[in-house]
């Protein structure tokens, strides 16, 4: 098959032509034995780009990065990055990516140092070069002082900034990060994103990040968000947030099917149900807010008007919660 | 602005050194090892108390067993004692591939530009210098049972051991590979390498077996590791093989276990690979 070996995709405007794609996931359909992970996704990722790949727990993103990775091969299509193939040209793409897995793979038992100088080992580095990169990465992460000391003694949030020095070792031009906040605290989540943008910002990084957290999302500059192994949207925050247009409206209700029914029919409007809630999306949703406590007199026990935010838009995608419990067992 | 974007290209990715990842491989199996004291200890008590306690228990009862002519029963277990001990550190060694994939170390070697069998070779080589450290350390035992080695014959008992300690390690490393639990690891070791070694001349003489077991014995590559030992420590004894053949295929044993270790780490799978 004659695939182009420097695959620059353009699916998008032309406004957006001068700027190559890092990474071009095209088409990728992963099965395991009896499951379907990943169906037929496709989206670019462009240079100096802090990317956030959302989705709940299933929808397929971890599949995606063990393939981003060079972990997987995907069952067909392509994943793209820098030019190079992850599923034909493995060895080569590894020396130009980054990886930081959500499972820690510290060795406990060596110190900081060591760590480092046993992954630069890993990537061909040796010798004064190496041992200067580690004095610089160290540093770079705030550890300098913690060197000598083995990572098993470390806090979380301070493997995870290891762990992070240790993707970053080679100088990748691609960093990939799976659920790279998992176990921290508030604090240790903020710095690592802040850090995060510094890598983007100074050293022109392009940083992928798979998260199942609204609040990490938003921190991205664009996002594909994907849900049982589909891409349901891709966009930046603000664009993703903007089609919902107006607020959005949730009804609590003794019988919200009823309740559904009525609002659909009286205000001619989409209304879904959602457990006990019935959620609208309406322009000026205070206003209609008034509108509907008098329309139905008792019927409703609580509402909220609020505006837009990504899991709504999960929502409007997909029809139902980011964190459903009646998904089918697929 | 030239952004880094504008630079991938392919010639600028060359080959994959293997060496050193092996060596750090191979460097971090036997730092981990002298880190964890309990492990140290046991390498070095273990052989001792294994020869002492099993070969005298076995030396009284079976007062020369017949096997090596008037050889004490002591005596002629010490060469299978040794091959014991080389069997357990290998194949034990390399539960750490199972540890390593499930604290999900593994996986950041897995995405390094490293070629499989420099993996395959680190690991391999980390249990095997740890094994033959071991068999070199109940070697010290050798005078008690009369054995008295010029220096040849040292250096052929320390390619011996190294031989086992490397193709026992190299099958540990192919047995440990596809495996996520530790218990299914130990379930395997029980059920096929006891086995071995019982029948590899290490208990009783191949001389003296029946027929059929005598035929699985000779199959038994661990018997021609027994044999090359026994030859080398006693060179009066008689034995089956002569030592080119033992040590011969011995080597054979040796490539074809790396050879299958090298086999199941290159199976690139579409599963999960922790």
């Amino acid at each position: 098959m004659a695939y182009p070996t420097t695959v620059i995709h353009r699916p998008e405007s032309q406004a957006e032509v001068s700027v190559p794609a890092v990474i071009s996931v095209q088409n990728i359909v992963h099965r395991y034995e009896n499951r379907t992970a990943l169906d037929g996704v496709s989206f670019d990722v462009r240079n100096a780009e802090l990317f956030g790949l959302l989705g709940p727990n299933g929808s397929g993103k971890t599949t995606l990065f063990r393939i981003l990775s060079t972990l997987m091969v995907p069952t067909s299509g392509h994943a793209v990055i820098l030019g190079f193939d992850s599923a034909k040209d493995p060895s080569a793409l590894r020396r130009h990516i980054g990886v930081v897995f959500q499972a820690q793979s510290n060795d406990g038992k060596l110190t900081a140092y060591e760590n480092l100088w046993h992954q630069g080992h890993l990537y061909g580095l040796h010798g004064a070069a190496l041992k200067a990169r580690i004095g610089e990465i160290l540093s770079r992460v705030g550890l300098s002082d913690r060197a000598n000391e083995k990572v098993e003694t470390f806090s979380g949030g301070m493997q995870r900034r290891i762990e992070l020095a240790k993707g970053l070792l080679h100088h990748p031009s691609v960093l990939l990060l799976d659920e790279p906040t998992t176990g921290l605290d508030p604090g240790a989540r903020r710095d690592l994103w802040q850090y995060l943008a510094i890598l983007r910002d100074q050293e022109k990084v392009s940083v992928i990040v798979t998260t199942h957290l609204m609040e990490e999302a938003e921190r991205c500059d664009r996002l594909a968000i994907l849900n049982e192994g589909k891409l349901m949207a891709l966009g930046t925050p603000a664009d993703l947030k903007r089609e919902i247009g107006g607020d959005v409206v949730l009804l609590e209700a003794r019988d919200p099917e009823a309740l559904a029914e009525q609002v659909r029919s009286r205000f001619g409007m989409e209304a879904t149900v959602m457990g006990q809630q019935v959620r609208l999306e309406i322009e000026s949703g205070h206003r209609f807010v008034t509108d509907v406590v008098e329309a139905f007199p008792g019927e409703i026990q609580a509402l909220s008007v609020s505006k837009p935010t990504l899991e709504d838009v999960f929502i409007r995608r997909t029809g139902h919660r980011f964190w459903s419990e009646e998904k089918p067992e697929a | 602005m030239a952004t880094q974007s504008a630079s991938f290209s392919k010639t600028a990715a060359g080959r994959d050194g293997i060496f050193l990842p092996a060596f750090t491989l191979w460097w971090r199996e036997i730092v981990r090892f002298y880190r964890q004291r309990s492990r140290v200890v046991g390498v070095i008590v273990s052989p001792l108390l294994f020869w002492v306690v099993i070969g005298s228990g076995f030396g009284t009862s079976f007062r020369s067993g017949g096997g090596a002519g008037q050889q004490h029963y002591l005596d002629y277990f010490y060469p299978g004692a040794l091959i014991m001990i080389v069997l357990f550190t290998s194949i034990f060694t390399m539960m750490s591939v199972i540890e390593d994939r499930k604290q999900g170390f593994l996986l950041s070697v897995l995405v390094a530009p490293v070629p499989r069998s420099a993996i395959v070779l680190g690991k391999v080589l980390g249990g095997t210098t740890l094994a033959t450290i071991q068999g070199m350390i109940f070697l010290v035992f050798a005078p008690l049972v009369g054995v008295r080695l010029g220096l040849s014959s040292f250096l052929l008992v320390v390619l011996t051991i190294f031989l086992v300690s490397f193709a026992l390690t190299a099958l540990g490393f192919a047995i440990a590979w596809p495996m996520d639990s530790t218990q299914a690891f130990h379930a395997i070791i029980n059920l096929f390498l006891i086995p071995l070694w019982l029948l590899s001349g290490s208990m009783f003489p191949l001389s003296k077996a029946a027929g059929w077991i005598r035929v699985i014995m000779q199959m038994n590559p661990l018997t021609y590791g027994t044999e090359a030992l026994r030859t080398l420590l006693y060179p009066s004894s008689q034995s089956d093989f002569s030592l080119a053949t033992s040590l011969g295929t011995l080597t054979l044993f040796t490539v074809a276990m790396f050879g299958l270790a090298f086999v199941m780490v290159n199976r690139r799978s579409t599963k999960p690979a922790a």
